[in-house]
């Protein structure tokens, strides 16, 4: 694989990487938010 | 449906950006407007962040709606001007990867939906992506002329959806903005696709200027207007809003009325000659805009 598409590939799957970490800590926010307003709501 | 060439290098991952891109964001404003519309006009209080996340997951079961359109219209996208350069035509990404992030991201809205909100919004939310994708892309859009017409209640859905997260059932009032959008879809496509109509007609899409002629859909979007204005007066009319919307959506339909007057007393056939066409498109997107925006101030003034 020519080196210039290997960075390419690199530099694409750190980029969905730091990415998929962001949503996935947003996603567990989110989670433990609607947690909370459940609880509130239900009370 | 034809198979499309598949130009993208199979080891290049795809760019998050064209996966954003494959949402259709432009669109999805627009669905989470009125979404959010549906939801501040119920006449409940939701809690933020229930009703942020039921805003949400109408937002990403309107992008896999997006996602599963483009991968199954490709071959189409790659034949029109306006759509060539999206992701899939443009090989910047595999067919699987579209068909993975758009069924993955529905189930996620849909799922999710149901954990923040209910079963009935969930199970509407599901409807609407469904319909979008087999009944309009895969059924109608390539068969009828008649595709927006129908087509066009995918995009009635998220007003009612956003009500139905709220208050957990169905009224006359959500069902006259599902009405108001799905008459306003007709006038709204087919003044766009009389100005683009030869993109439609290369692609070989059976759009209603090209199937029925120009004339013929200028008369059609003045008799889909009618009908709209009424529904779009009707809250007011029942008593089911307030004065407010009641002259918004008067002041607002009168305008609507006199630009489907001006296409249909437009002879030109030339895209360029095409000023009230283009007129009428861009004031329908405001319409939208400002009628839903009136429903929300006079829920919360009056």
């Amino acid at each position: 694989m020519p080196h210039e598409e290997d960075e390419i590939i690199r530099k694409r799957q750190r980029e969905r990487s730091r990415l998929l970490a962001i949503l996935l800590g947003l996603f567990v926010v989110l989670m433990f938010a609607i947690t909370i307003a459940k609880m509130t709501i239900n009370r | 449906m034809t198979s499309v060439p598949l130009h993208h290098d199979q080891s290049l991952p795809a760019d998050w950006r064209d996966l954003l891109a494959l949402t259709k964001p432009r669109v999805m404003s627009l669905v989470v407007f009125t979404g959010l519309c549906g939801l501040l006009a119920a006449p409940v209080a939701v809690h933020p962040v229930l009703g942020f996340t039921a805003v949400l997951c109408i937002a990403l079961g309107a992008g896999a709606a997006g996602a599963l359109n483009q991968w199954y219209e490709a071959d189409l996208d790659a034949k029109m001007k306006r759509t060539a350069n999206r992701p899939l035509p443009a090989g910047r990404m595999t067919r699987q990867t579209a068909l993975h992030f758009g069924v993955g991201l529905g189930a996620f809205s849909v799922i999710l939906m149901d954990i923040a909100a209910n079963h009935l919004a969930a199970l509407a939310l599901l409807a609407s992506i469904l319909f979008y994708v087999l009944v309009y892309t895969v059924w109608l859009k390539r068969r009828t002329a008649q595709n927006i017409v129908i087509g066009g209640a995918a995009g009635a859905f998220p007003p009612l959806i956003g009500w139905v997260a709220a208050t957990g059932n169905v009224t006359a009032l959500p069902l006259l903005l599902f009405a108001i959008i799905f008459l306003w879809t007709p006038p709204h496509f087919w003044a766009l696709s009389l100005f683009v109509r030869s993109d439609y007609a290369n692609a070989g899409v059976p759009m209603l200027p090209v199937v029925a002629g120009i004339e013929n859909t200028r008369k059609q979007i003045v008799l889909y207007t009618l009908p709209m204005i009424a529904a779009a007066i009707a809250p007011w009319a029942m008593d089911l809003t307030g004065w407010i919307y009641g002259v918004a959506s008067i002041a607002l339909n009168a305008i609507f009325l006199v630009l489907a007057l001006a296409v249909l007393a437009n002879k030109a056939t030339e895209p360029k000659a095409m000023g009230p066409e283009k007129r009428l498109f861009a004031f329908s997107i405001l319409y939208l805009f400002a009628l839903f925006a009136a429903l929300v101030v006079d829920r919360w003034v009056i």
